[in-house]
């Protein structure tokens, strides 16, 4: 009876299912892409990896990605803290449309982008008008999309720590007279960083591997605006099996890597929470 | 400074956000409303929300005996790796939609799959065909729930479960009757969840349907073909029908999230 109580009876079903569909849904294809890629070999799955075009597919996807990753790490940084620390009307609508890009269908999202950034758009055509610059069908269309599906990263990784933040340590900053900059950049970012840092990588992550939105409103023509997984695609079309497997490992690597750095920034925010001199 | 703080972050969600948003709705009734009703006697359309409501009734159930059972086996137990086994049911979340549809193909594709012989000697059709299609939109979508219920699971406490265990309960009434109501409102918008994501899945089912028009094409690759084709009324009517899921998506969690903040309050 004493170890009843101490040890919760094993839930030996869910724990077997659990692990069956795992292995079912997930390992297995995994698996099956690693196989198949150790099975091109070392140098040609290096050739194949580092072929111009997908070089140039790389500088577009992983290079647009980081620039909408970091816009939205200083916006995401502004939405929070009005979301958080300010009042204002409308403030409910604007904490629930943050959730939007999460819940609207890409294929929807690259639509709407597609259609308001093209030259005769409620957007694009004034930005044509007056600057002569093209959006949708070119690289910034494809930034765009990078920025929208990524928008909800950093606001909704940096809202709980700000508001767990205390308001003392900033009134004392201030009352030791220092000025606001100063506190901003003293007392409150530091405190903030590990949720933005990890925002950000999460965003970055998403809008790597983002296909539906950005496909929509790119012009897909290699060396300008053409991504990494449409490019998978594309080797697919043509039946170049080894290609698109190169490929697809190159960008399933990158998404291990990138969960245990965002595991890593993670952990490193619980510790400092708790912490914060360490 | 401090007034400007909302000002930028409306704009700014309203410029990346809204103005894309409404201009759908605007899309989808520029000649008003019995042109936007008389694009869905499109066959095809038709055909392609059938096939995406299949996929979402295989994919949803599926998913949601996975998450219910991964949530009751991790959420309670302390066991090295937990960490690691919580961040691999994520996975699918980083992985590129693109990339699930490749594995599944490199696994079942007739000519160049793994398993590519036995789908050849039994004739299976699983790439370019509905199978395929419902195991990406699994793929894709199985993390939510499990996702949704373990944080509540790992917060309540074990009590009430030893206590139905001691006045006899077996395990599948301890579930049924205290496990499950407990977490019912974190189940809910995990399904909730499931099914939005598996009725908007793209990518992943873009590689593996191979686009057939009237057979193998769901809502959102229906969309972009019927803009790729300038059949602009069309993707924008059938892109009002998934944004308008996704906006029920939306209120359900905001409407979820009282409910679970005013159970944990007052249970």
């Amino acid at each position: 009876m004493g170890s009843f109580i101490n040890f919760p009876p094993l839930p030996s079903w869910p724990w077997r299912i659990t692990w069956a569909y795992l292995g079912l849904v997930l390992f297995l294809p995994i698996g099956g892409m690693a196989l198949k890629a150790a099975n091109v070999g070392a140098s040609q799955f290096w050739l194949l990896a580092t072929t111009p075009e997908a070089i140039a597919t790389y500088k577009v996807s992983f290079g647009l990605a980081f620039v909408a990753a970091l816009i939205n790490g200083l916006f995401g940084l502004i939405i929070a803290w009005a979301l958080v620390r300010c009042e204002f009307p409308g403030k409910r609508l604007l904490h629930a449309l943050i959730d939007l890009p999460f819940a609207l269908p890409t294929a929807v999202a690259g639509l709407a982008l597609s259609a308001v950034y093209s030259t005769n758009g409620w957007i694009g055509a004034p930005l044509f008008a007056l600057l002569g610059v093209k959006v949708s069908f070119t690289w910034l269309g494809v930034a765009i999309a990078m920025v929208f599906i990524s928008l909800p990263f950093v606001v909704r990784s940096v809202e709980p720590v700000l508001e767990a933040l205390e308001v003392d340590q900033e009134e004392a900053a201030w009352c030791l007279g220092a000025s606001q900059r100063q506190t901003l950049f003293k007392i409150v970012l530091p405190q903030l960083s590990p949720a933005i840092l990890s925002g950000v990588a999460q965003g970055y992550s998403r809008a790597v591997g983002e296909y539906g939105s950005v496909v929509m409103i790119s012009s897909n023509v290699p060396f300008r605006d053409l991504i990494t997984p449409t490019l998978i695609i594309q080797k697919l079309e043509e039946f170049d099996f080894n290609g698109a497997t190169v490929i697809g490992m190159v960008m399933l690597i990158f998404s291990l890597f990138s969960l245990i750095v965002i595991n890593g920034l993670q952990v490193w925010g619980r510790n400092w929470e708790a912490n914060p001199s360490s | 400074m401090k007034k400007f703080i909302p000002i930028i972050a409306c704009l700014y969600v309203g410029l990346v956000i809204v103005v894309p948003a409404l201009n759908v709705v605007a899309g989808a009734f520029t000649k008003g409303l019995s042109p936007f009703i008389e694009n869905f006697k499109s066959e095809d359309l038709q055909h392609a929300i059938r096939l995406t409501l299949i996929l979402t009734a295989i994919a949803v159930p599926a998913n949601t005996i996975f998450g219910l059972a991964a949530a009751t086996a991790i959420a309670r137990r302390q066991f090295r790796g937990k960490a690691l086994l919580l961040s691999i049911i994520d996975l699918p979340f980083s992985i590129s939609p693109v990339v699930v549809g490749l594995m599944l193909v490199l696994l079942y594709s007739p000519s160049h799959g793994l398993f590519g012989g036995v789908v050849k000697a039994l004739d299976l059709k699983i790439i370019f065909a509905w199978p395929g299609m419902a195991m990406a939109t699994i793929l894709v979508t199985f993390p939510f729930m499990a996702r949704e219920v373990i944080p509540l699971l790992e917060e309540e406490g074990w009590e009430q479960e030893e206590a139905a265990r001691t006045l006899g309960a077996n395990s599948w009434q301890v579930f049924w009757k205290v496990t499950l109501p407990s977490v019912r409102w974190a189940a809910l918008y995990g399904l909730i969840l499931t099914t939005g994501r598996a009725l908007g899945e793209f990518g992943a089912v873009a590689v593996v349907s191979g686009n057939i028009t009237g057979l193998t094409q769901t809502l959102p690759l229906f969309i972009e073909d019927a803009y790729k084709q300038y059949q602009t009324e069309l993707a924008y009517g059938a892109a009002m029908v998934l944004g308008g899921v996704a906006i029920l998506t939306l209120l359900s969690k905001i409407l979820l999230e009282k409910y679970i903040s005013n159970h944990k309050i007052n249970p």
